[in-house]
């Protein structure tokens, strides 16, 4: 049963789409691009940092979505929740991805010695240094950063996302606004100077 | 610069880190233009079209995850675009070339070479008409076969005038050589791209000359035998063509090459042929 007025517009939205799905995995599948590719390719560039690996990642993700959708009963599309499903896709894209390019900057602590770019105020677009310094994060904290504070979803979203219980994801995410926090250094760098 | 608002967002768990947190929501970014329509293309939802060289001029080949969709001889995207969209139901976005691979394929079919692997997207056709396309496929450069051979091959003998429907709508002419069927009393016949001059053009081309078919359809002559093999053929079957001069017979009908003691060639089958154009 899905109970549209309690919903926030996301998961109505979400819930209509995955009925229309059931009905037509071709004409729904077309709705679903255009209302999750910006998210999905969101999630992937903040995750890899490279915005042509993004755009591979966040094709992968959706032909899979369309594959998967493909070899469900229509009752299973009808109960998909679209947004963490399609977030556990991407991420796991995302993750094979790293996996293959061993990014190695992406697996190390924040060392703002080592990685001249990372320094907020010496990049001109404010938005790239925050995607630049996301990447200074290890993965396990990037990741539902990313999704929390970028993407925003809940953590019960997070949690279904993720496969990982909430109190594990809100410590991740605060240990990572933590050290995000460090790396900006609160007296040197405000963070109010790098918001555009 | 923009101040950043004082208070944390809701739902923060720490007030310090609301300035963190709202940059942080900044951070979507739109995805680039095309991506949308090439996720569509990769599942086959939506299409890709390049302007390809070829005989008969530029032609517009279509292409998604399923295959080759179309290859049109119109001269303008538009008309392209909205006629693609009529037929398929689906999108067509004009691209700069060919994926690499697809080139090469299309470039070593058009140049006769049958094994050039490419695959068809052929939804939204009958079982029949793929029957016919199929077929049609099996005939190699440089020779004809009749609508009744194809008619016959693909066990509907009687289904003549159907065969010449489904290949007038063939959407992908030239890579499913339709151009390589003729009437079936020898004559050149109708081509959907572009005309009968068009298909008389690529069948010289090809190497099948369009004067000389149909100065023996006016003849009367429908077969080639070898009086050394005591086999007949269809006249431009490879078989027929090493046959020499001296040794060559001509059959107006398969009954008179059969009452002559000859047996029908097992490449190009004309048993078939007039089996349908007795029907």
């Amino acid at each position: 049963m899905v109970f549209h007025w309690l919903m926030d517009p996301h998961d109505a939205r979400d819930a209509a789409l995955a009925l229309r799905l059931a009905d037509d995995r071709d004409g729904g599948f077309e709705a679903l691009v255009q209302d999750h590719l910006g998210r999905l390719f969101t999630i992937a560039l903040r995750i890899l940092g490279d915005r042509s690996d993004a755009e591979e990642a966040a094709q992968d993700a959706l032909v899979r979505a369309y594959r998967a959708l493909g070899g469900y009963d229509d009752e299973r599309v009808r109960e998909l929740r679209l947004r963490p499903w399609l977030t556990t896709i991407v991420v796991n894209v995302c993750r094979n991805r790293t996996r293959i390019r061993r990014v190695s900057t992406t697996e190390l602590g924040f060392d703002p010695g080592a990685e001249p770019a990372v320094d907020p105020v010496a990049r001109r677009d404010a938005r790239d240094a925050w995607g630049a310094l996301l990447m200074t994060l290890p993965r396990a904290q990037r990741i539902p950063i990313v999704l929390r504070h970028v993407d925003g979803l809940s953590y019960s979203e997070m949690s279904a996302a993720l496969g990982r219980p909430e109190g594990t994801l809100k410590a991740q995410v605060h240990r990572g606004l933590a050290a995000l926090r460090d790396a900006l250094g609160d007296e040197a760098h405000d963070p109010r100077e790098m918001t555009a | 610069m923009t101040r950043l608002d004082p208070n944390p967002p809701v739902g923060s768990a720490d007030p310090g880190f609301a300035a963190i947190e709202a940059a942080l929501s900044t951070l979507a970014e739109p995805a680039p233009d095309r991506l949308g329509h090439e996720v569509l293309v990769r599942v086959g939802l939506a299409d890709n079209y390049a302007v390809v060289d070829s005989p008969l001029g530029p032609l517009r080949v279509a292409w998604n995850a399923r295959g080759v969709s179309a290859v049109d001889g119109s001269t303008e995207d538009r008309a392209f675009e909205q006629a693609f969209l009529a037929r398929t139901g689906r999108r067509a976005s004009r691209t700069d070339s060919l994926p690499p691979r697809l080139a090469r394929a299309v470039e070593r079919r058009l140049a006769g070479d049958r094994r050039a692997r490419i695959d068809l997207d052929l939804r939204g056709s009958t079982e029949f008409e793929q029957a016919v396309w199929r077929k049609a496929l099996e005939i190699p450069r440089g020779e004809v076969r009749p609508y009744g051979w194809i008619a016959a091959e693909i066990g509907r003998p009687k289904a003549v005038r159907a065969v010449g429907t489904a290949l007038g709508h063939n959407p992908i002419p030239l890579i499913v050589p339709c151009h390589r069927v003729v009437r079936t009393d020898g004559f050149i016949g109708q081509y959907s791209l572009g005309g009968p001059q068009n298909k008389r053009t690529i069948l010289a081309v090809e190497g099948a000359d369009p004067d000389s078919l149909e100065a023996l359809a006016r003849s009367g002559i429908r077969y080639y035998g070898s009086d050394t093999t005591r086999i007949y053929c269809m006249p431009t079957c490879r078989d027929a063509r090493r046959v020499t001069e001296r040794h060559l017979v001509q059959f107006h009908s398969s009954r008179e090459a059969a009452a002559a003691g000859y047996r029908p060639c097992l490449h190009c089958r004309p048993l078939a042929a007039s089996a349908a154009g007795a029907a």
